[in-house]
């Protein structure tokens, strides 16, 4: 996956998670919390779903890194690069 | 060759069928066992003479409007990917608290309450303010805030002065959802005090059943297995873990985890590297219920309140009756009419009146089976006789009743002593003497049926899906 369609899944996933959200105006470089009404099981849901639909495994000591849509994508590149979007 | 699963859930009601919902969308392998012919423990349904009854709901606590993005319901609707209208709730009409000579009228919002207040104690109104903002939030209820513990009472009495007041306030928020007699703990009140009256009460235009359906449908579909008549017998203890159940009629299943509803005690003791349990751990708070059916609408004889808490004395008696069936002096009716259902809802089909009062699960349930029929009879006649002090008087519409009584809470959710609340002290972290059995629903700590929900998700996702 590209960094692009990485940010499209992550969108697609706050989606799932956050139906009533408006997505449209997320700001890639401030943290979710910031601009969602997110909490700790949210943020647990995402990475729930990328286990589910990826087999991506996020240790709990980065959970950190998903702060913001920038710092996610850019966590996620490496672990996300060689999955085919399907 | 047993079965094996990620996770076995003993109980099929709120807290087991919401846990079962989180596990089977991670795709574990779920299953939950629930030992009654039904689903829902406490809050069930059942279907008599033609007509559907409700068990346990009244109202439900934790008011949200569509969209709201705040707030257990929120939390709930979003963690187990529903919709809005599956969980549609008609708000109340609205509710009192009636004591002799005075009464405070409370809706979905808490400017009405403060303006009763205001004006039947004027002096309290600031104290009153003080109070609300010294709750805890939502978030701290984890137990690890030491003001969890405080006596409700005692911090009550720091900011009121006014002692029939504070009995008032406390009336409806233990008959919601207090397991402890006498007091409750602060972090308890505070759960209450926004379900009950920030929130505020809610009703699904069907009842419960809407929301049980809900629940099992959306867990069958994510593969989730459910086995009714199923009660655990054991829960079979290898080196320190929990390895598997063995149910009622032999049959063994093996798990990585057990997640239970069936209560500190009552898990405690099905685990079979236990010998003796501390059974005075155990609550002991349990009610009968007097349900009327009647020939018209409340609201044309004059009565519209949602639900009425009422106690007959200036001093509000939240303990078990010791030497009598039943305790008459405090008690909650409810009509399920009194909701503000949508036009094309339409009305419900007939007038009800359900009267809860307070109950000995032992004398009950020590009764042979012809004089526990009659007291039913006897019962439902005291209840009703003291109900209309607080209402107007009905007795002349009634065309059918119903009454359960401790012996039936017992039977459909299995915690000793019938109790409603479960124990007075709480397990907020869910966890046990073993490493992998876990507990979930009335004894981890939050009660009603946002809250056992809410139970349900947070203990999965803590104990069963990290890791």
């Amino acid at each position: 996956m590209t960094p692009a369609e990485i940010r499209e899944e992550i969108l697609d996933i706050l989606e799932d998670i956050s139906p009533d959200e408006d997505l449209d105006d997320l700001k890639d470089d401030v943290p979710f919390r910031d601009q969602l009404e997110l909490d700790s099981m949210d943020f647990l849901d995402i990475v729930m779903e990328l286990r589910k639909r990826h087999r991506v495994q996020i240790p709990e000591e980065d959970y950190g890194a998903l702060a913001s849509m920038n710092t996610t994508v850019e966590y996620l590149e490496p672990k996300m690069r060689d999955i085919v979007k399907s | 060759m047993s079965e094996h699963y990620d996770t076995i859930i003993i109980g099929a009601g709120m807290s087991g069928l919401a846990a079962g919902i989180r596990l089977a969308h991670y795709d574990q392998r779920v299953c939950i066992l629930e030992r009654h012919y039904t689903i829902g423990g406490l809050n069930s349904f059942y279907r008599m003479g033609g007509r559907d009854y409700d068990v346990g709901l009244h109202a439900m606590t934790n008011f949200a409007r569509r969209g709201t993005k705040k707030g257990p319901l929120a939390k709930l609707i979003r963690q187990l990917r529903f919709r809005w209208e599956d969980f549609k709730l008609a708000e109340q009409i609205g509710s009192s608290i009636r004591f002799p000579g005075v009464s405070l009228d409370f809706n979905n919002d808490i400017e009405l309450l403060e303006s009763e207040i205001a004006q039947r104690f004027p002096s309290q109104v600031d104290g009153f303010r003080s109070l609300c903002d010294s709750l805890l939030d939502y978030s701290d209820m984890d137990g690890s805030d030491e003001r969890f513990v405080r006596s409700a009472r005692s911090v009550m009495a720091e900011h009121l002065s006014e002692p029939l007041l504070i009995e008032m306030l406390l009336c409806p928020l233990m008959w919601y959802g207090n397991a402890r007699e006498n007091d409750m703990d602060f972090g308890q009140f505070c759960i209450m005090f926004r379900a009950c009256y920030l929130e505020g009460f809610g009703r699904p235009f069907k009842g419960v059943r809407v929301i049980l359906k809900n629940l099992v449908r959306k867990f069958r579909g994510l593969g989730g297995e459910l086995k009714l008549r199923s009660g655990v017998a054991k829960i079979h203890v290898e080196q320190g873990r929990a390895v598997g159940v063995v149910l009622d009629d032999g049959t063994e299943l093996t798990a990585e985890r057990i997640l239970s509803s069936a209560g500190t005690v009552e898990t405690a003791r099905l685990c079979d590297d236990v010998t003796e349990v501390d059974v005075a751990r155990a609550g002991r708070l349990s009610f009968i219920e007097s349900i009327s059916i009647l020939d018209r609408m409340p609201q044309s004889f004059g009565f519209d309140r949602t639900i009425v808490f009422y106690n007959d004395s200036e001093t509000f008696h939240w303990q078990m009756p010791e030497d009598q069936l039943c305790d008459t002096r405090t008690g909650v009716i409810c009509s399920p009419n009194n909701y503000l259902y949508d036009g094309d809802e339409g009305e419900l089909p007939d007038g009800v009146l359900r009267i809860t009062t307070l109950a000995n699960h032992d004398r009950w349930c020590g009764l042979p089976e012809t004089a526990y029929q009659a007291e039913k009879v006897r019962q439902y006649d005291q209840a009703v006789e003291s109900s209309v002090r607080f209402m107007p008087d009905f007795r002349g519409y009634v065309i059918d009743t119903d009454v359960f009584t401790p012996k039936t809470i017992r039977r459909f959710t299995w915690h000793d002593n019938g109790a409603v609340y479960g124990a007075p002290d709480k397990q907020l972290d869910g966890t046990t003497h073993l490493p992998n059995v876990f507990l979930c629903g009335t004894d981890q700590g939050f009660v009603g049926i946002v809250g056992a929900i809410v139970s349900g998700i947070s203990m999965a996702n803590r104990h069963c899906l990290q890791g």
